[in-house]
């Protein structure tokens, strides 16, 4: 009986995926470029959101779900978004249940903060590292599964490819990180869960095996990869040489300011142009206000491109007791005392809302057998996530994916894994790449060529996007692909090669970086983190669609579909009034109201 | 120009002998000892100016949550990423964390300790993840201590000072102490209370520890080792006799 999948990626999204997957009587192989418990989701800080309605203050999934799909910019598939926040409670029993020292209320239940673009309390938190604590507690899960023998896992492996036989997925090969072994492994379903891409930009706040070459791969291979334009650029970051720090959402969400000095007074500006919101708008609305009050009017700290971060007037203890994690992060990597002084930030890329296109019903890509779930796909949150949505969209996710490919694999007449000739081939065929690519004796350095893609997407393709820069970037993107041709290997040890594996994931970020300015050219308006001063507004006549990226030779080929509205009726996105509050209530009635009148 | 000096034991894999390379690299404001092997990646030339290989290293989330980048930096175990070079006498000596198996350089593989946390069942056994209503109501406090522990990152600092702890001794390592406290703690963690501490109880376990205390102050995370180790010995030798009287 067919009943073999693989995992690829370790983070909340693949082992939620794996777990489901294995409890609907799968046997699964979970490969991750770290050993899993190590894997980026762990940097997630400030919450995860559900309206568990705790707090009486009358939160209900369908306002969840309204403040995702405006806060998107109307580009979220709304049923997707939907089906994951009407899901939001349940996750966060189910993480509880499995023993997630949540933060707690003094009667023992879970606690709730504020979170940016919902004015409910509705972001469960385990102090300020909610992300390590959600990830320890699948990783527990998951290491219990293998104890039980229905997992097992393959840590310190990089995927390199997927294996295709008969149109359909069969399986993959990768590569042993440690003895640089290249070997074929057969399934009946794949799921892709490898993340975001944030290293493509060089320095973000993301860590450093998120560099989407994974992504990359499977999309020269064929599966489409939709929205790559949205690129969501955090407001809050410590900026550092060999990353940006985070600084959660969750400080602002406590109660922290943002403001600089102007005419000599502290000017709380977040605060003065949306009163609705203030420090608590969504985090694209907050980057290009501090990206205005540095860049255009000047008025950064000490002429620097920083504004402040101000937690001082917040009792100390408190914040130890909600935010102690990020507080000694910042009191380890600046050393300065955030209690007792503002902390100095500045926007940094963060989060990928788009990635590999699915469908959303069942996280399915456009090749069969081929599944896609976490932040390395694209559903859930349109032009701009929420904050505290992105730990949710992981599990959710691979709940959905796990489950799915198990019903995939049932509905098949006959296994999918590949034959062994077939195995054969797929090993030879990446050996030879291999060695190509130790055989390469070039002069470039291909850290060096990384470095400067990253520092040319920053300059050109994050927060303010202007299209003659974006065609420049995309000719110098032509000229990269060309220099990495003359790469030099320094590096032929046939152990521990980081050298050769990083040549490898180079091509496939480049291909991704060419996606992500072409798609950015073309969407001539303004949407949630696409922000182009020349077509300053949302234009839904002509772009409210979902970009899809193909790959060819010659570079990526742009088409578009619909996005699904099926429930929410785009209106005009602002947040110095509030446009939102209710509204949930309102969704909540006039479908309760269609659902009686379909049963007449 | 200002710079850092580096002084670096490298070996090519495992039962390859190990060797010092120096390196000098341009100093910048804020830099930690990844930001120096990041730029050794990007300039691959030791002090003598001969070209040479980046060395191997493992780091990933680069704000001290992951537990990657443990090495001995001028001889304390601790997160390469937090190692600011202002706070570093020169030249800084980097070597891999040798109680675990060296891959290359500073790369290491910790699945031993990983492994051990399966041998102390360190997970809620829960019935799986369909739906079951609201998990255990439990309080602050509990939740408090829980957390302090949860953060843990594997990182194997405390085994890498630990002088019982090596690859040649069958400890089990400090840092399963303070996991079967948490669970134990948990209401439906303490379900399993008595196969973790049994699991602690014979060859391996925590009597193996000879309370050197090395893993108390050098945890970077400031895990509670040193109460959680006591309690887990106390609770191991009750255990112990209480199961002498069932038998």
């Amino acid at each position: 009986m067919a009943n073999k999948v693989i995992v690829i990626g370790g983070g909340l999204a693949g082992l939620m995926a794996s777990m489901r997957a294995a409890e609907a009587g799968m046997q699964v192989q979970i490969f991750s470029v770290v050993p899993v418990k190590r894997s980026h989701s762990v940097c997630a800080q400030g919450g995860i959101n559900g309206a568990l309605h705790t707090k009486g203050d009358g939160d209900t999934p369908a306002q969840h779900f309204y403040d995702t799909i405006y806060g998107g910019d109307f580009l979220a598939n709304q049923t997707a978004a939907k089906n994951m926040c009407d899901n939001a409670p349940r996750i966060l029993e189910l993480f509880d249940r499995m023993g997630v020292p949540f933060t707690r209320t003094p009667e023992g239940n879970l606690d709730f903060r504020h979170f940016g673009g919902q004015k409910l309390a509705r972001t469960a938190f385990a102090g300020a590292s909610t992300g390590q604590q959600l990830m320890y507690a699948i990783d527990e899960q998951v290491r219990r599964l293998e104890d039980q023998k229905k997992v097992e896992k393959f840590e310190n492996w990089e995927f390199i490819g997927t294996i295709i036989e008969n149109d359909k997925c069969a399986g993959i090969v990768a590569q042993n990180m440690f003895t640089m072994e290249i070997k074929a492994f057969p399934a009946d379903a794949v799921i892709i869960a490898t993340g975001g891409l944030g290293v493509i930009y060089g320095r973000s706040t993301n860590s450093t095996i998120n560099n989407g070459s994974a992504a990359g791969i499977v999309y020269a291979q064929g599966v489409k990869y939709a929205n790559a334009e949205f690129i969501q650029i955090h407001p809050t970051a410590i900026p550092g040489d060999d990353k940006n720090r985070l600084m959660s959402e969750s400080a602002r969400g406590e109660g922290g300011r943002i403001w600089t000095y102007k005419d000599g007074k502290p000017w709380y500006f977040l605060e003065e142009m949306y009163p609705a919101y203030g420090n608590l708008v969504p985090r694209d609305i907050a980057t290009r206000a501090i990206f205005s009050v540095c860049i255009d009017q000047r008025l950064g700290i000490n002429g620097e491109n920083q504004v402040y971060l101000d937690l001082t007037h917040i009792d100390a203890h408190e914040l130890d007791r909600k935010l102690g994690a990020i507080l000694e992060i910042y009191e380890q990597f600046v050393g300065d005392d955030p209690r007792k002084v503002p902390m100095k930030i500045f926007p940094s890329v963060h989060y990928t809302m788009g990635g590999i296109w699915s469908d959303y019903h069942t996280h399915m890509t456009n090749i069969p057998g081929l599944f896609a779930c976490g932040e390395c796909e694209y559903s859930y949150h349109g032009a701009n996530r929420l904050g505290a949505n992105s730990l949710l969209s992981a599990i959710y996710s691979g709940s959905v994916a796990g489950p799915s490919a198990a019903n995939y694999i049932k509905g098949l007449e006959k296994s999918n894994e590949a034959s062994s000739d077939v195995l054969a081939a797929e090993e030879k065929k990446y050996q030879a790449e291999y060695a190509e690519i130790l055989a390469m004796r070039g002069t470039e350095n291909p850290f060096v060529l990384h470095d400067e893609m990253g520092v040319l997407m920053t300059e050109n393709v994050t927060v303010v996007r202007e299209n003659p820069r974006l065609e420049k970037t995309l000719d110098i993107l032509k000229e990269f692909k060309e220099r990495y041709k003359n790469i030099n290997c320094s590096d032929q040890s046939a152990n521990g090669n980081q050298t050769a594996l990083h040549i490898r994931r180079l091509k496939y970020m480049m291909n991704l970086a060419e996606l992500i300015t072409a798609g950015a050219l073309a969407r001539n308006e303004s949407r949630g983190a696409h922000y182009k001063p020349e077509f300053p507004q949302r234009n839904d006549d002509e772009w409210l669609k979902t970009t899809i990226g193909t790959y060819s030779e010659n570079g990526p080929v742009l088409s578009y579909e619909d996005v699904d509205l099926s429930h929410i009726k785009p209106v005009k996105r602002v947040y110095d009034v509030d446009n939102a509050s209710g509204k949930g209530k309102e969704l909540a009635e006039k479908e309760a109201a269609a659902g009686e009148e379909d049963k007449k | 120009m200002k710079t850092v000096r580096l002084k670096i034991k490298r070996r090519e894999s495992e039962n390859a002998p190990s060797y010092w390379e120096e390196f000098e690299v341009p100093y910048r404001p804020a830099m930690n000892v990844i930001a120096c092997l990041m730029v050794i990646q990007k300039n691959p030339v030791n002090a003598q100016g001969q070209p040479t290989t980046p060395v191997a290293f493992e780091s990933n989330c680069l704000e001290e949550v992951c537990g990657s980048c443990s090495m001995v930096i001028n001889g304390k175990a601790r997160q390469a990423c937090s190692a600011l070079i202002d706070n570093l006498k020169q030249p800084i000596t980097l070597e891999p964390m040798d109680k675990f198996k060296v891959i290359r350089d500073l790369y290491i593989d910790r699945q031993a300790f990983f492994d051990a946390l399966r041998k102390v069942k360190a997970w809620v056994d829960i019935d799986g993840s369909q739906e079951l209503g609201q998990g255990p109501r439990y309080s602050r406090q509990v939740q408090e201590l829980r957390y302090d522990i949860s953060r843990c990152m594997t990182c194997g600092v405390c085994g890498q000072v630990c002088p019982n702890y090596s690859s040649n001794t069958k400890f089990i390592g400090p840092h399963v102490a303070p996991q079967v406290v948490s669970f134990n703690l948990h209401p439906n963690g303490a379900f399993n209370k008595e196969e973790r501490l049994e699991a602690l109880m014979d060859e391996g376990g925590i009597f193996e520890c000879g309370n050197s205390q090395n893993c108390v102050t050098s945890c970077p995370k400031e895990i509670p080792l040193r109460q959680s180790i006591a309690q887990v010995k106390s609770e191991v030798t009750w255990s112990g006799i209480k199961s002498l009287f069932t038998k």
